[in-house]
């Protein structure tokens, strides 16, 4: 009897230790990035253009240039990779077709994204001759970005009750009334808590950009699609690398930036979802 | 087979119904030998054996009302609880009329009877073997035999007419009070036999009705006595 | 009560991939009565009840052969679209299914996905069903307010209330109170019988005494075949069928 309590009790804390160990990392490099990159942070660094090759000034095109791309990517993932997985899900049933599509996207979702990158270059700069552009930063990400969206969504739309479905339909609504009126809308916040985490990951990917879109420097703000951008991972990557006598605190200062940037957009993702939820019960 | 408690409490209602049948049985068997023999200790048992019957009457209802209540049976099981509620009551009335002939017969007295008793036994009998065919046809389901039961019925109807036309023109021969009374009382006892020749009957139709589901009607109103003009 | 069929179906077989779940299955369906389907589970009950409005198209690897007639058409000819069927035969589930909305959008639910825009129009739709379903007098203050936040029962008559809404002249039943206690349960029949007056009822149900109060006329169904069809009273009292009897007597197996 009192065996067993201990047992129990050395199993539970086990466990919190175990847990404790994952979020000391976490911590610990939240905290080192505000240690190190606060100093960094005023408002010249956030509204500037980067000078003297990168080592004073600020970061101000690599913002832009990062939410542009995010933008970007979110219009083309999002409607490409919510509409494959209504077809797949809604329409397509199982068949050898769909199977095909799926282990498609499985392997697509294993793909390093150095290779998304490569892709972005060989198809879209070279033979399609788009040249390095925001448009083709966007479509890279995007493509990188699908199969996390898709089965997300392929998820949240599994996840709504048939009953839903069987009940529009026997009311005589269409497939896709049903689909539009009833599933959708039960599917979408947790369509868009996948597809915000998937772009919030893309958001900080160096790899993919690196070849298609990104600029190591340029003062100008993109003001079209084919134009190239700064980029905010990218711009770390080459302050850590490429470039000589850079202060420490400007490189984490922009590395805490991206980290605000992805917070945020996790942030957004939450509030939607936990809106949404409440808004269907009241 | 499921439904087990359900399926014990019906056995223990048909165990019920034929000791109901049975303690009637005797009681018109006694009857009958209080008649025929003019044998008064017979009629008192008979008397004092029918709070028996009352008893169980009421408790074969009870079982029947929760029966009804807590297990809302169905079909066969609804008829044979309806048929049991029924026939209770017939069963009941019967011994009744056993009860309230065996009365007259202790009021009767051993005085001399005024003419022999060969009919009303025989009608005693003929309802007896009624009701005792009956239950057979109740426990064994055997809708020909309950048919049959009803048969006697005819030839009881029958008696009565006879007896009671019988009496009838004795009274009007010898106006003696006491020959006028104990006409009357067994002109009584006559028609009490007849009464339970007509609940035999209805056993017989809801007997039927409870093996089959049909309902006959098997009295046979030609017959009976009220409908002759002279009686 | 009406002589006359509203729905028949004749011969009518229904194969799962290599199963067959009905067995030339022919049945009537009077005009403005409440007709029950009881058997054991498996027994083909509610596939045969999907069979009336073609919800079994929905599940794949369905195949059917014989005839379904709604007013002496045959629902599955190839000219009849599903679609415009369910608008005549209307369904309602097991478990309530409202729609995550509000109760007045549930309700105005079919009538917008059939073209109704007028807001007076809907108003008054929706009023009319909801009164139909005796649920109006609970829910009138609340009509913008989540349908799920009803309780078990109300939501069936939420439900019932969205089918009368896009008006149909069949309205099909599969086990609606099974998830009800016994109070919602009460009401829902009662509702139920007010209903036939103004529409033709078929209700699958579990239970046998639920089909012996709501039903005019009941079916009896066992592996697939129906066994007896019989005015209810009949079916309850003296069937004619042994394996009848042997089901609502409870001596099952």
């Amino acid at each position: 009897m009192m065996n067993k309590r201990l047992k129990e009790k050395a199993g539970f804390g086990a466990l919190a230790v175990l847990t404790f160990l994952a979020v000391v990392p976490v911590l610990a490099i939240i905290g080192y990035l505000v240690w190190q990159g606060w100093p960094a942070l005023t408002w010249e660094f956030l509204t500037q253009p980067p000078r003297k090759f990168l080592t004073e000034g600020g970061i101000y095109p690599a913002i832009i240039g990062t939410l542009a791309l995010t933008v970007g990517t979110i219009m083309v993932a999002m409607p490409l990779g919510i509409g494959t997985a209504i077809y797949l899900v809604e329409y397509a049933g199982e068949n050898v077709f769909t199977k095909l599509i799926r282990i498609a996207i499985i392997n697509l979702a294993g793909v390093p994204s150095v290779v998304y990158g490569l892709f972005g270059m060989g198809m879209f700069v070279l033979t399609l001759g788009l040249g390095r552009s925001l448009a083709v930063g966007a479509l890279t990400l995007g493509i990188l970005t699908l199969p996390i969206i898709i089965s997300t969504a392929e998820e949240a739309l599994l996840a709504v009750p048939d009953s839903y479905r069987y009940a529009s339909l026997a009311l005589g609504a269409t497939k896709w009334q049903t689909v539009r009126r009833v599933v959708l809308p039960v599917a979408l916040p947790a369509i868009l808590t996948g597809t915000i985490l998937g772009i919030g990951r893309a958001a900080g990917e160096t790899a993919p950009i690196m070849f298609t879109a990104a600029v190591v420097y340029t003062p100008r703000l993109p003001d079209s699609i084919y134009d190239q951008v700064m980029a905010l991972p990218y711009h770390l990557y080459a302050i850590s690398t490429e470039v000589p006598n850079v202060s420490q605190h400007m490189a984490f200062g922009a590395a805490l930036v991206l980290l605000a940037i992805v917070g945020a957009m996790n942030l957004v993702a939450v509030v939607i979802r936990t809106r949404m939820r409440l808004k269907r019960l009241r | 087979m499921v439904r087990e408690s359900f399926q014990e409490q019906l056995s223990q209602l048909r165990n019920d119904m034929l000791q109901m049948g049975n303690l009637v049985e005797n009681a018109i068997d006694m009857t009958a030998a209080a008649l025929e023999y003019q044998d008064l200790e017979m009629a008192e048992k008979v008397v004092v054996e029918d709070d028996n019957i009352d008893q169980l009457q009421l408790a074969i209802e009870n079982r029947c009302f929760s029966l009804l209540a807590l297990q809302q049976p169905m079909a066969r099981d609804l008829r044979f609880i309806g048929t049991a509620l029924k026939i209770n009551t017939d069963l009941e009335r019967m011994g009744d009329y056993a009860r309230n002939i065996s009365k007259i017969m202790l009021k009767i007295g051993s005085e001399p009877l005024i003419k022999p008793m060969v009919d009303l036994p025989r009608m005693a009998k003929l309802t007896r073997q009624m009701v005792s065919e009956n239950l057979t046809a109740f426990v064994q389901q055997d809708r020909a035999l309950a048919l049959k039961a009803a048969g006697h019925d005819h030839e009881i109807n029958k008696l009565y007419k006879n007896t009671f036309t019988e009496l009838a023109a004795l009274i009007t021969r010898d106006t003696n009070t006491s020959t006028v009374t104990q006409s009357v009382y067994l002109m009584f006892i006559a028609r009490y036999l007849e009464r339970i020749g007509d609940h035999a009957t209805n056993l017989s139709e809801w007997i039927i009705y409870m093996i089959t589901g049909e309902r006959l009607e098997l009295g046979d109103m030609s017959t009976i006595v009220i409908n002759q003009p002279e009686a | 009560m009406g002589d006359k069929n509203k729905m028949e179906t004749r011969n009518l077989n229904l194969y799962y991939k290599g199963f067959q779940a009905l067995i030339n299955v022919s049945f009537p369906v009077k005009e403005n009565t409440v007709t029950a389907l009881i058997g054991p589970s498996g027994c083909g009950k509610s596939t045969f009840l999907r069979t009336l409005n073609r919800m079994n198209d929905v599940i794949e690897g369905t195949r059917i052969k014989g005839e379904v007639l709604l007013d002496d058409e045959n629902i599955y000819d190839a000219e009849v679209d599903p679609v415009v069927l369910r608008k005549q035969v209307g369904m309602v589930f097991q478990r309530p299914n409202p729609f995550p909305m509000s109760i007045y959008d549930n309700i105005a639910y079919g009538p917008r996905i059939h073209g109704r825009k007028n807001k007076d129009e809907l108003n008054e739709i929706v009023e009319k069903s909801l009164q139909a379903a005796a649920l109006w007098d609970e829910v009138k203050d609340r009509l913008h307010k989540s349908a799920l936040g009803l309780s078990g029962g109300q939501q069936q008559r939420l439900v019932i209330a969205r089918v009368l809404a896009v008006d149909p002249q069949v309205i099909l039943m599969d086990e609606p109170a099974s998830a009800l206690d016994p109070i919602s349960t009460a009401k829902l029949e009662d509702l139920i019988h007010q209903l036939k007056s103004s529409y033709t009822i078929v209700i699958v149900t579990h239970n046998m005494q639920q089909a012996a109060r709501v039903s005019d006329f009941t079916g009896f169904f066992l592996n697939g075949e129906m066994i007896e069809y019989s005015v209810t009273n009949t079916m309850f009292t003296a069937p004619r069928i042994k394996q009848t009897e042997d089901y609502i007597t409870g001596r099952f197996g």
